[in-house]
């Protein structure tokens, strides 16, 4: 049965991260993420889950990465300077393929930044935040029904491909109320990890013989293996040699790249006929929803593309779109980010970028896109 | 020693344009801090409720030269401020005397600021480290810290039918200062205001890292009325909750030790964090246990320094 709930974006991660199965928490607080700990600080024990308040943000997404070797569904949530001190640990996550959801609420930075604010600037750290060559999936929701949809499929992502999922929102759609449609947890589809099917002295934890993601054991069940942040082969332990290292590196990208069109999820709107688009993801793609339909009523043919899978990027996506549209507005809370994505996308046709931004702390309205799209079209 | 009138005649350095909660412990401790600092001085503040309230455009309320860093390093950057002067009066680029005092609350120095906090007063920097200790992280929303006391609900912490509100004792984070080997490290409480200031004195005369911790009394956090701050600070003391004393070249000093103890239900029962506890008479004694065993250690720790 559906049930109705009044929510803040907040709100529904709780919600959801228990509904996909989350057992752990690793917690500190920082505005504007500190009701996601305090929601799990309620729930988790209800359930026989844990939570845990750290000292810091590196040791909250530390227990995290521990809880989730045992078998735990696990999860932090951070805010700007929270997400750069966790951003180790992202690493060391990736390379021990560990599951692990992670979810930041965007603020304005650099720095301490605007705490009470809502930015879109940390698209590109979400991306490249941890040092090294690597790979991962990170998630726009653009309201508090959507982050409760993709709270439960950073879980399934996370545990299907071994990696730590990023949902990646901002200060507007988490502490933003609307109502939300929640269905029984049956109805959803709830993935859980691999576990491996041979005898534990057989056990290997990065044997890829059936496949690019290896099943992991949960630590207590007897299996006893080896996880480190150093390269390693198939075994766990580390080695330097430099065909297994880069056997090793080029797994970590293919498993995800090699399965994105699993999760290559992006929302389009009169994108056929338009000869603008305007490409947007979370509270700003709200703005643009409207801007998009005022601009049809001014007979001009726009078009909006919103990215829900923001990493790996949907550059095929665009440059579909590149074919017919003459322009593509990017419109973000940042000085351009997401924009060099699309202008990479778009390299070698003749559509062209422009790009509206803004990282002052206050949402871009649809009447600044609107325009912002007559000015570009030289309505 | 100081009285009031020595204290009114150095003028104000933490002045008006602050925007903190009626009622708030933090800001006192502040404006005592400075006024027993003077104005040669150089603050370095932690993210919190302080720097917060204190900083907002475009008002100010600091006199003296403030820098703010981020949650974890107020005691990093001071330390890099401290060594620079060094590196000026060497040079002889100036010979004036200067304090570098640098401060947190209980999140930003018990918790994620530790590890900077300790790495100062190891290497031996010149400078006074204030935590103003309300006991929770108030400026997010009221959660735990490991500052929080046994038994208090805060959002992190919430008391319920099963787990009656923080289950940990709180870290003593004043005699892990006292193991940094440090020339002085105190504890005060504005109750005892001219204590507190004496002790900002003797600390900034050390040539050294020096350390004092100070409860802070928070109307929000702690649920009381607001005109009872300074009343709770007293209470605080009055049941032994918050030792006032001090650990100066070696040996300790207990400077309030209240004539009647009074009972610990005196100072939880004013306050909402504690209020699920009048139920539960067994946490009640396991926490009045620990904070006594706090208290005769601390006279045990005295007697044998002597």
């Amino acid at each position: 049965m559906t049930k109705i709930e009044l929510l803040s974006g907040n709100d529904a991660v709780v919600k959801a991260a228990i509904t996909a199965g989350c057992k752990f928490y690793g917690g500190y607080p920082i505005t504007p993420s500190s009701e996601i700990a305090e929601g799990m600080a309620k729930e988790l024990p209800q359930v026989n889950g844990k939570f845990i308040q750290m000292e810091d943000e590196i040791a909250g997404i530390g227990a995290s990465i521990g809880a989730s070797l045992t078998g735990a569904k696990a999860m932090t949530a951070t805010s700007g300077p929270g997400f750069s001190l966790k951003q180790e640990h992202i690493g060391y996550a990736i390379m021990g393929e560990i599951p692990l959801v992670i979810v930041n609420v965007m603020r304005g930075g650099p720095s301490t930044g605007m705490p009470t604010y809502p930015a879109q600037s940390d698209v590109m750290q979400a991306r490249w935040g941890t040092h090294g060559d690597h790979e991962l999936i990170v998630l726009t929701p653009c309201s508090v029904q959507e982050i409760f949809k993709l709270t439960i499929e950073a879980f399934n992502l996370s545990e299907k491909y071994r990696v730590p999922v990023i949902l990646l929102t901002d200060e507007i759609i988490a502490h933003m109320r609307e109502k939300v449609e929640i269905e029984a947890r049956s109805e959803y589809k709830i993935i859980d990890r691999a576990k491996p099917t041979v005898e534990p002295e057989n056990y290997n934890p990065f044997d890829t013989k059936h496949g690019m993601v290896p099943p992991l054991a949960p630590y207590g069940e007897g299996y006893r293996f080896h996880i480190t942040g150093l390269t390693h082969d198939h075994t766990g332990f580390p080695t330097s040699n430099p065909d297994l290292v880069e056997k090793l590196q080029e797994r970590l990208r293919d498993k995800i790249l090699d399965n994105k069109k699993y999760f290559n999820w992006y929302e389009e709107r009169m994108v056929d006929d338009a000869d603008i688009v305007v490409v947007a993801y979370g509270a700003t793609a709200r703005s643009a929803m409207r801007a998009i339909k005022d601009a049809r009523l001014n007979n001009i043919k726009a078009g909006l593309y919103r990215p829900i899978t923001m990493w790996p990027f949907g550059y095929e996506n665009i440059k579909k779109i590149a074919k017919t549209a003459k322009m593509i507005l990017v419109v973000e809370m940042n000085l351009g980010q997401v924009k060099g994505e699309v202008e990479r996308a778009v390299a070698g046709t003749k559509c062209k970028v422009k790009f509206l931004g803004k990282a002052n702390g206050e949402l871009i309205t649809p009447a600044e896109i609107g325009t912002k799209i007559m000015e570009v079209m030289n309505v | 020693m100081t009285t009031i009138k020595d204290l009114a005649n150095k003028g104000n350095l933490f002045t008006q344009g602050h925007r903190a909660c009626a009622g708030c412990g933090g800001t006192v401790i502040l404006r005592l801090l400075m006024a027993a600092a003077g104005k040669d001085t150089v603050v370095v503040g932690a993210t919190g409720c302080m720097e917060v309230v204190s900083t907002i455009y475009p008002y100010t309320a600091w006199n003296v030269p403030f820098l703010h860093n981020a949650f974890e390093n107020s005691a990093a950057t001071a330390s890099g401020v401290e060594s620079a002067y060094r590196a000026l009066l060497k040079r002889k680029k100036t010979d004036k005397k200067i304090n570098f005092i640098a401060f947190g609350g209980d999140g930003g120095t018990y918790d994620i600021g530790i590890q900077s906090l300790s790495g100062a007063m190891e290497r031996g920097h010149n400078l006074l480290y204030v935590c103003y200790d309300n006991g929770a992280y108030m400026n997010t929303g009221i959660q735990r810290s490991s500052a929080t006391p046994m038994g208090s609900s805060t959002t992190t912490s919430p008391a319920g039918s099963v787990v009656k509100g923080k289950m940990q004792n709180r870290k003593d984070l004043t005699e892990i200062m006292v193991a940094h080997n440090l020339k002085y490290a105190a504890q005060a409480s504005l109750s005892n205001w001219s204590d507190f200031v004496s002790k900002v004195e003797k600390a900034l005369a050390v040539d050294g890292p020096t350390f004092i911790n100070v409860l802070s009394p928070c109307p929000l956090g702690w649920g009381y009325d607001t005109s009872l701050s300074i009343e709770l600070s007293r209470l605080a003391v009055e049941t032994h909750f918050w030792p006032v004393y001090e650990y100066e070249d070696g040996k300790y000093k207990i400077n309030i030790k209240p004539k009647q103890v009074k009972p610990l239900e005196d100072f939880l029962f004013k306050q909402a964090r504690f209020k699920h506890l009048k139920n539960e008479p067994e946490l009640v004694e396991e926490i009045k246990k620990s904070v006594e065993e706090k208290w005769n250690c601390l006279l045990q720790k005295e007697s044998s320094c002597k």
